[in-house]
């Protein structure tokens, strides 16, 4: 069930020199699964702006958000802040399943899409999995510590930059190949070239999140649809999350 | 003037329909009113003018579909839909486990052939209350210009389709025309029973850091608060010329604004955008028309129809 409601900022500060981490305060209730994300109201914005859930507390009823600020929308989204109220729609998206079987899943992000993996993560580790976290980014500028957040709940983290200048000179699958990293299931969210280069590449099953502009983020409007195997689905209701077999690569 | 709430009418008649409220999600916004069950009961609403059907499924345009803009966005979604055959057999039965109001059937077409075919279909199906036909597609055998651009192309295709109908016959008018209201009595005169305005206004974004057109069609349709004015007038200046119901549509975001638009002329209130940002907001009209009404000393909303 998905639930509309006031939350207040807890925090929202700087990582990095484009990334943003917000917390925020209220009912976590509508939240069922790691990888969902909310629809947030920016003042003086029309549409809501989605952002995936980094990570929640049923316990503590706190989100936690990772944004990039790209345009207009997440610019006024780093302006707000603690103490102030925002609308946000919750719950909405599919998540990432729990029940590949795996018992080595890999978590490959790139750039913010790294965010969602960090209570997938937890998620994983709950029921006795073992997942493995491998964040890419293009330089060290770019890498907000996330790996650091990884390591603090038990979970082995490596990066990889495009340039070398922290981690594995390369891609996720440059680490997978230099430390012979086996994994056998993985979980994805990053920029499409990324994804293709993953759902292509590697012969495990997986999943991958994507991304796209949105217009209602509830499956009202059908701005956000892609062609799958499987016919017509809304990124934003239907996904965000597909398995790879299910996705066509132009 | 004495105001007794329990007595406050909100029902009013469409050609012969009677709905509840005047509150119906405009076509695109609400899909076939199932999806938005999860958020409300929707038997509240006065209406659904379900997702815009052809004859044929459609996947619609490219990525992105969708652009921010002042009040409003701009969509070209392109039509998405599973076709006529399929809305009837998956879609509307969907649709009757959670919507027991009258329904308004949104179809369009690319060729007269296909508005006939699917309006004939779609007639049959005893949810269905009303046809609005979506006039602003290209008209693939017309050079591609919008059927609702020019009155002769309106009167041809909706005297085609009153001849396969039994259901009342409204035309959603575009408002991309130099004299909407000629437009709308060539509708009349050749069969409409109603007319519904304003489709969406054509608008177009560019991102001027990769100086590309926001959307991947370049333009789209513009819709939200930022058109409310736009409509108001047009629904105004329909409503009192074409003699026939009209069903306003365009920008309405509040209970004010569906009384302002009715006392424009409409005679139904089609609420669109606004879904999209608030899921909730049709029940929220739906909730505050009462509050309104009694605030503003109107008994029966059927009485303030274009009294302006």
């Amino acid at each position: 069930m998905k639930i509309k409601g006031n939350y207040t900022i807890i925090s929202n500060r700087r990582l990095t020199h484009k990334t943003w981490v917000m917390t925020l305060g209220g009912d976590t209730s509508a939240i069922t699964a790691p990888g969902q994300f909310v629809n947030i109201e920016i003042p003086g914005k029309y549409l809501r702006r989605p952002i995936s859930i980094c990570d929640y507390s049923h316990e503590r009823g706190e989100i936690v958000l990772l944004y990039d600020v790209v345009g207009d929308g997440t610019s006024a989204m780093s302006k707000m802040n603690q103490g102030d109220s925002v609308d946000m729609l919750i719950g909405l998206g599919n998540g990432f399943s729990l029940e590949s079987g795996a018992e080595r899943p890999l978590l490959l992000g790139g750039g913010i899409g790294c965010a969602p993996l960090l209570n997938l993560a937890r998620a994983l580790k709950r029921i006795g999995k073992n997942p493995i976290a491998i964040l890419g980014y293009n330089n060290a500028a770019d890498s907000f510590g996330m790996d650091k957040w990884f390591e603090e709940i038990g979970v082995e983290a490596y990066i990889a930059t495009v340039d070398g200048s922290v981690g594995t000179k390369g891609f996720v699958t440059d680490v997978i190949r230099e430390k012979n990293i086996n994994g056998d299931y993985f979980h994805a969210c990053g920029p499409m070239p990324m994804l293709k280069a993953l759902c292509n590449g590697l012969d495990i099953p997986g999943e991958v999140s994507i991304e796209s502009r949105m217009g209602c983020g509830f499956g009202a409007c059908m701005c956000c649809s892609v062609e799958t195997r499987d016919g017509s689905k809304r990124i934003c209701k239907d996904g965000p999350i597909f398995r790879k077999e299910e996705l066509i690569w132009k | 003037m004495e105001i007794n709430k329990s007595s406050l009418n909100l029902s009013v008649s469409l050609s012969g329909v009677t709905l509840q409220n005047p509150v119906v999600p405009a076509s695109g916004c609400f899909g076939f009113g199932y999806g938005m069950a999860e958020f409300y009961d929707i038997d509240i609403l006065g209406s659904i003018s379900f997702k815009g059907t052809t004859r044929d499924s459609r996947f619609g345009n490219p990525l992105p579909r969708v652009a921010e803009c002042s009040s409003g966005l701009i969509n070209s979604v392109g039509l998405q839909n599973p076709g006529i055959d399929t809305v009837i057999a998956e879609e509307l039965p969907k649709m009757r486990e959670v919507f027991h109001q009258p329904i308004i059937a949104n179809i369009s077409g690319f060729s007269i052939d296909e508005y006939v075919e699917c309006c004939e279909k779609i007639d049959k199906e005893e949810q269905v209350a009303i046809i609005e036909l979506n006039v602003s597609c290209p008209n693939v055998h017309g050079g591609g210009m919008s059927f609702g651009t020019c009155c002769d192309s309106v009167a041809e295709v909706v005297k085609e389709v009153k001849k396969v109908v039994t259901k009342p016959l409204y035309v959603k008018l575009t408002p991309n025309v130099t004299d909407i209201v000629s437009i709308g009595k060539s509708a009349v005169e050749a069969g409409a029973d109603g007319l519904c305005l304003i489709n969406t206004l054509l608008g177009m974004r560019i991102d001027i850091k990769t100086r590309r057109p926001v959307v991947a069609n370049r333009m789209g349709g513009f819709s939200g608060p930022a058109v409310f004015p736009v409509a108001v007038r047009m629904v105004n200046q329909v409503a009192h010329s074409c003699g026939v119901p009209v069903i306003g549509c365009g920008g309405v975001s509040s209970a004010a604004d569906v009384i302002e638009m009715m006392m424009a002329g409409a005679t139904a209130v089609e609420v669109g955008a606004a879904n999209l940002v608030n899921p909730y907001a049709c029940k929220e009209i739906v909730e505050n028309l009462p509050k309104e009404m009694e605030r503003l000393g109107i008994n029966s909303l059927s009485e303030i129809i274009g009294i302006v």
